[in-house]
This record gives structure tokens, sequence and C-alpha cells, in this order.
């Protein structure tokens, strides 16, 4: 099976498209300006472990592992109804969980407010069975939901792109062996998926965690991320430098959680980092 | 079921194809490319230079002054006229970005009222056109808030806890804390600025949030009681709910202004001048001052207008009103040290 | 039972996904420029979207670049995701990081990244940069949909149709291809939605006169966003909705003739 080449166009791509911008990135956050040119120096690594900075960056873990747990929970059931033979128009129902994110999501947040308000939909909804208005806008939770329904769909589609290749002799086989609902799905189904899961916790985990928009539109700008630092140093203050090296600390802490990720997958040899 | 997608996938190609060839028969005018702020002309505008002048203009949007700057600063763009506010245009033309305009090819200017004009970030006239130009003030719910609103001290008030928007802009929260405190909003003096933050830090359990644009629908739905504002949206809003009103506070605040330049990268400059000569029309201005709502320094535009509206205080304030009314500066280095003092203040 | 949980599970997922896209269609006809309000039914931004010659033009070069743009992704990345597979353990590993990278990077430093790129070897920013890194933040995505598909695979199988003959470009076709086709598919599908939901990487890697719908959004959200807008993603959902009901009569009706 010598088919080597076929990746070759890609390799080109890659490394004209994303190694050498990232030496730029790298360039940039060990490198200062000054009147006499440019000079090697960590000061903005060292700057940003001053705990203002750190905190905003555990907050931005927190908020997407929250978030990315959330999305497994609701996901992986989902994947599963849409992958098992309950739908007679499977691939539509598929489809229909990618439409949404055809229209802009800029546009879909906004909505989200508007569900949201202290006199929005949710409130009125609410305040007619005779309850009490919550603050449901501004709130961390609000983020949370966010990052949640923006990123779904990234969960569902791989892990249902996995589930629906089973074969499902193997898990006939195993009920016919006296298994019963859970035990198949605990030694059969869930490890043979396992691939998907973990692409899914990489599709979700990745935006969430560098995000601006999200905190900034749904948190009222409360709760700054590490992402809105980074859009603040390059167009704000227009400090390319400091902006660059929080970059690499985030590559470096996701590129972290990920190798720990993949220690727990046995099957995935080679396959994701490290 | 591959079938289905392959379908589909068709008609999106078919499509995309017919869209290509139908942009083929493109027209040979001259090409001017436009930058401005997003929903901030009278698109008929355009269309009316087009067919004056027999040149095509290619209008683009930006959102905040700083992402446009990054834009032009990269090199990566080629506009022939920007809509910047004062302090950018400061900085441009500090790092020599901006054309010098020539005067006689711009003849309508002579409609520019003469207090817009020799202002501190072109202090000659000799590189912007004012376009706009407004105040950042108070703007309150009569319903929720009784007592009357003179002050920026209003937004400290427990009373109002989670019933305040605050904009979600550094230079602006900064600088209403520092007036409210009684300094300049262009300070650099460390201790005004460190008393500013701690000011932000003890507000901020009383914020609903730090908002954008988003604070015009709030505040016409009533979502909260007091907003920090610019005097263009306070008038629309107060147009879309009369329980809303606009207050200036007696220490001052912030006046800005938003001018037509032309970038050094621009190449048509006779033609950007013909725009922009063409945009200061009476009749024209008066169309875009209609459409967008902000205050106009037009002469004319001012005599065009609605009464009513040139008697608003919010939209139109003497110079009396103006006192101590600071236009934001080029704060250079000292950009660092202000955006420390957000991050500070919204990480806390 | 089950199968009643099953819908209902459905059914709340569902509603979540489309609540905030029916505010949106409902908002379409507000007669008032605000959120904030519903000032009565109206038509005039349907007819206003129609007249903007901006929005219009933002419109078509979102759609060529997603298209172009999944297409090439979904080629090279297809490509790309079986060599890989059966690349030798480190060589994959080391592809496979540099795979991650678009991904794992924040948007707005792999935008700022290829401009610095663009900008460093004098490459005009326009329609062609936008393309260009379209195509490179979306070919992870293919490849991360493949390359579970082709684990899966089973590897006598292609052996097997070698053993009968097939040579091996034809067991590919025959065999392999079918199998990961629904991975591949569901690339284009995630590299096409990217594209067209994408604003950061845009922002920095488009020049003059080039603007994506997402651009015009946020350059529309510091004055409020119009209500064309709203109109515009209103008439895009009906159309992307009228196109899966088309596809769906005719492939059916193809059904019953083979029956």
């Amino acid at each position: 099976m010598k088919k080597n080449w076929l990746s070759y166009p890609y390799l080109v791509w890659v490394l004209l498209f994303i190694f050498l911008p990232l030496l730029l990135v790298l360039f940039y956050s060990v490198t200062t300006r000054t009147e006499d040119g440019i000079r090697f120096t960590f000061e903005h690594f060292q700057r940003f472990m001053e705990p203002i900075y750190l905190r905003v960056l555990l907050r931005s873990v927190k908020l997407a592992l929250i978030s990315t747990v959330i999305c497994l929970l609701l996901g992986y059931p989902m994947a599963m109804i849409l992958a098992g033979n309950g739908f007679k128009r499977k691939q539509i129902m598929v489809f229909l969980f990618v439409v949404p994110m055809w229209m802009n999501f800029l546009l879909r947040t906004y909505a989200w407010m508007t569900l949201l308000e202290r006199k929005g939909l949710l409130n009125t909804f609410l305040s007619w069975l005779g309850l009490a208005p919550l603050n449901l806008l501004y709130t961390e939770e609000a983020v949370v939901l966010g990052m949640v329904y923006n990123f779904l769909p990234f969960m569902v589609l791989p892990i249902y792109s996995v589930l629906s290749k089973i074969d499902k002799s193997l898990i006939e086989a195993a009920e016919d062996l006296g298994a019963d609902g859970v035990t198949v799905f605990r030694k059969v189904i869930f490890p043979l998926s396992l691939p998907g899961v973990l692409s899914g916790i990489t599709m979700v985990f990745m935006p969430a965690v560098t995000t601006f928009v999200i905190s900034r539109l749904l948190g009222g700008g409360q709760f700054t991320l590490i992402g809105n630092l980074i859009e603040q140093q390059f167009l704000l203050v227009g400090d390319w430098n400091f902006g660059s090296a929080i970059s690499m600390v985030m590559m470096l802490v996701i590129l972290l959680s990920i190798g720990v990720m993949s220690k727990y997958e046995k099957e995935n040899e080679g396959s994701g980092l490290f | 079921m591959v079938k289905k997608y392959r379908i589909l996938l068709g008609a999106v190609l078919l499509a995309a194809v017919i869209l290509t060839l139908s942009s083929c028969g493109q027209d040979k005018r001259v090409v001017l490319n436009v930058y401005n702020w997003g929903d901030y002309i009278d698109e008929e505008v355009i269309d009316l230079f087009e067919k004056t002048y027999n040149i095509r203009v290619n209008y683009d949007t930006f959102s905040t002054n700083e992402d446009m700057y990054v834009k032009i600063k990269s090199g990566g763009a080629d506009y022939d006229v920007l809509f910047p506010s004062d302090y950018t245009i400061e900085r441009m033309i500090k790092e020599d970005m901006l054309h010098k305009l020539d005067l006689s090819n711009i003849p309508n200017y002579k409609y520019i009222a003469d207090r817009f004009k020799n202002l501190d970030y072109d202090p000659a006239n000799e590189y912007s056109v004012p376009y706009m130009w407004g105040t950042v003030g108070i703007l309150y719910n009569r319903t929720m808030v009784e007592e009357p609103v003179t002050s920026w001290r209003i937004l400290w008030d427990e009373k109002y806890s989670k019933q305040i928007l605050m904009l979600d802009s550094q230079r602006d929260s900064i600088g209403v804390a520092l007036k409210m405190l009684g300094y300049d909003m262009n300070t650099r003096n460390l201790d005004e600025l460190e008393a500013a933050k701690q000011a932000l830090i003890q507000q901020k359990p009383l914020v609903l949030a730090y908002v954008g644009d988003d604070v015009k629908d709030k505040m016409i739905a009533g979502e909260a009681a007091l907003a920090v504002v610019w005097s263009g949206d306070a008038v629309y809003m107060k147009w879309e709910n009369p329980d809303l009103e606009y207050a200036l506070p007696e220490e001052g605040s912030n006046l800005w202004f938003d001018a037509m330049v032309i970038p050094k990268t621009s190449k048509k400059k006779a033609e950007a001048e013909l725009f922009i000569n063409f945009m200061c029309e009476p009749e024209i201005a008066f169309k875009n001052a209609d459409y967008i709502g902000y205050s106009s320094p037009h002469t004319e535009v001012v005599k065009m207008l609605d009464p009513d509206l040139v008697a608003d205080k919010a939209a139109y304030p003497d110079d009396e009103d103006l006192v101590n009314y600071d236009i934001f500066k080029d704060l250079g280095d000292y950009l660092r040290i202000y955006d420390r003092i957000w991050t500070e203040v919204k990480s806390h | 039972m089950t199968r009643f949980l099953k819908k209902s599970y459905a059914a709340l997922i569902y509603l979540f996904l489309y609540a905030p896209i029916l505010i949106l269609l409902v908002f379409s006809f507000n007669a008032s420029k605000s959120r904030g309000i519903w000032a009565g039914f109206t038509l005039k931004w349907y007819l206003e979207l129609f007249q903007d010659r901006q929005i219009m033009k933002a419109l078509y070069n979102t759609v060529i670049i997603a298209v172009l743009s999944s297409a090439i992704a979904t080629v090279i990345g297809t490509a790309a995701a079986i060599g890989i597979h059966n690349m030798k353990k480190l060589k994959r590993k080391i592809v496979m990081n540099l795979t991650y990278i678009p991904v794992v990077n924040p948007d707005i430093v792999t935008g700022l990244s290829l401009m610095l790129l663009f900008i460093f070897t004098n490459f005009r920013l326009g329609f062609i940069s936008l393309l260009l890194a379209h195509i490179t933040f979306n070919i992870p995505y293919v490849i991360l949909s493949v390359l579970p598909k082709l684990k899966q695979l089973d590897k006598n199988l292609y052996e097997a149709a070698l053993d009968l003959g097939a040579t091996p470009l034809y067991a590919y076709r025959k065999v392999i291809l079918p199998e990961i086709m629904p991975g591949v598919i569901t690339g284009l599908l995630l590299a096409f939605t990217l594209s067209i939901d994408d604003f950061v990487i845009s922002f920095f890697t488009t020049g003059s006169g080039v603007s994506t719908l997402s651009i015009i959004v946020y350059s529309m959200a510091r004055r409020g966003i119009n209500p064309k807008i709203n109109a515009l993603s209103t008439l895009l959902f009906i159309t992307v909705l009228l196109l899966l009901v088309i596809v769906n009569i005719r492939t059916s009706g193809e059904h019953r003739k083979k029956e």
C-alpha cells in the first residue's frame, strides 16, 4: 500500500501556509522592536506570567472544558439516535444539523440575546407561567450556552460518522452472547466510537477556548477570555509581539491537553498529537 | 444516499458557475475604493456619485478605528477614502500615512462650520474634512431613573445595581471614570489612571454588561436604566423609545469627530478629492445626515434639518454646553497602559 | 416507548438549534429597525435587500469562496488522508501534528500569520489570498473527518480485491472510496460550513473591495445590524431547506422507479 505520494500536495501546502506563518508568529513572540532594530527577548512571556493574565487563561480553559463536557453529554445520544434506524430520512436529519451554521454565527448569537434578555422571550414565558424572571444574559452560564450552541454540531457529526460505520453484526453477536444493552454499549459501541469522540472533543474544545465573540456578546464583556486578550493585542493595542506570545502559550496549553487525552487512547496509535 | 449529496452539490456548483459568469461583464470605469464605518452612509449617495462622475465606487465597511488602522498599516489594502475618528487621524498624520488635501479641489469645504475647523487632531485643516460629530453622554430611562441626571457619579450609585450599561471600549470607559474624578480624558498621569482603575473595579458589580452596539437594542427595550452612549445613537434611541433621555454630564465628556481622509497608499487622489467634495454638497450631506441621524458639521444641512432636532441639545449642543469636553488624542505608547488597566478591570 | 423518548430528545435538540433562527426569521419582518420592539409586519427589508449592492456583492463572494475552497480542500484533504494513513508511524505523527495546527490555533493567529506571510511575499491581498486562507483552514477538517473512516476500514477488503485481480486504482475506487465516502462528505460539508461561517480569518486575509457576509455583519455591529441582513439570512435558510426537499423528492422518486 504505497500511496504516500497522495499526500505530497498537502505537505507542500502545510509547509507554505501553516508552517511558515507559524514561524513568523514564533519570531514575533521572542523579539521586540527597539530603535536600533530587532532584539531577542523573553519579556513577553514573562509578562504573561503575571496573575491577571493567568487568571484569564484559567477561566478560558474552565469554560471551554465545561462546554466540551456538555457537548459530549448532549451530542453522544443525539449521534446514536441519528446513527440508529429510528428515522426514515436519516440524511436529512444529519443535514439539518449543519444548516444552522450556514447562517452567520454573529447573527445567531445576537438572536440568543433576544431569547435570554430580562424582557426576552424566555423570561416572558416564565412570567406567563407565574415565575419570577431570571437574570440569564451576561452570566458565565450564558457564555457556556453560546459555546455549546455554536459547537454542538462539531461534536455530533464526527461521532455520528463513526457510529454509522459500526458493523451491526458485532452488536448482534454481543447480544447473542447474552450481553445486555448497557454492556453492549460499554464493551462494543463506545470503544469503537472513540476516534469520533476524540475528534469531537478536539473540534469543540479548540474553538471554545479561543473564542472572543461569544464571551463579548453573551458575557457582556465581563468575562475576558484568552481570545479577547489576543484580539486586543493585535487589533487595539498593536502589540503584536505580546499577542504572539499569548498565542504561543495558548497553543502550548492546547497541545498539552491533546497529549494527555491521546495517552488514554490505545487504538489511536500515532494518528493524533504525540 | 451519496446520490442526494451529489445532486445537492451539483446544484450548488452550478449556481456558483452561473454567478461567476454573470459577473464577468465588468465595466472599465475608474474604481474608487471607499472604506467607511458600517451603516454610515445613505447608499443612494454612492449611486448618485457614480452617475454624476462615471466613476465606480467599491464600498467597504469597518467597525472600529483600530480595525481600519491595522488594515491600512499592514499595506494589504489600497483604499482611496477613509472615515477615521479624531485620534486615529492624529496617529495617521504622525505616522505619515495620509495625503495632504488640496482644498481648492474641495470647494464645498466652505460649508463646514468654523467651529469644526482647526481642531487639535488636524490643526491646519491639511488632512481631513469633517463628516459627522457628536458627544458621549448618559442615556437614561425616565421610568426607572427619577432623579435628574447631571453627573457621571450616577453610574456609581448602588441603587442602580445591574441596571447600568458601560461601553466595551477601553478609551471610552476609562475616560468616563477619569471625567467622574475630574481628570482629563487624555491623561498620562499614572496616579490619575490608577484612581480611574480603582473606580472602574469598584463599579464593576453594579454593571449589567460592557456592550458595543447592542446598547441600542437594550435601551430601547428597557433592559437597563442607564447607559453610556454616543450622541448620534441617543437621538435614534429617543426616537424609538420616548421614555429615554440623553444627558451631558456636568464634569464634561468626550467630543468626537469622524472625518474623511485620503491614505498615502491611494493612487487616485484627484478622484478621492472629488468624492470628498461630493460628500459635502449640501443636498448630499443632508441625505447622509438624515439617514444616519448623527450630527452634521455642515452649515447648510443644519438649516435643512428638522428644527426640533437641531434645537435638541443631545444632537446639536452649543459650545457653551461643551466646556470641559476633551477630544481624544493619540496615546502613543500609553495605549498599553490603558490596555492593561482595562484588562485588569475586566478580569477582576 | 424508547422510540418515543428518542424522538422527543431529537426534537428538543433541534428546537435548541433552531430557536435563534426562528427569531431571526420573525425579526426580518419587523417594521422597526431595532431588535428591541415589534412595530408591525413589513416586507420592506426584502425589497431593500436586493437594491443593496454591497450586501449582494458580499453574498456572491461568500458563496464562491465557500464552494471553491471546500471543493479544493476536499480533494487535497482526502488524498492527504489516504497518504497519511499509509505512512510509517513517526512520519504520520509529524504530519498529523502539523495538521492540527490550524485547528488548534486561534482563528485570529491563523488569520494574522497568513496576512504576515502574504505581506512578506508581496502577495496582493484580495480574492486569491482569501481563497488560499480558506482552503488552508478547511483541509484539516477534511482530513480529521476522513481518517477515522480509514481506520475503521478492513485492510483485508482491499487486499482481497487485489487478490481477485483488481488494479490498485480500481480497488481504491471500488472498495476504499465507497467505504470512506461518508467521511469525505462530512469533511466537505464541514469545510463548506466553516468557510461560510468564518469571519476572523477572512477579515485579515482579504483586501480592498472583497468583503464576505461575515465581514459586513461584523462592521455593522457597531452602528446596528440592519434588518436587511435578517432578510437575507431568511432567504438563504429557505433556499437551503427547499434544496433539501427537492433533492429528497427526486431521490425517493428514483428509488420507486427501481423498485
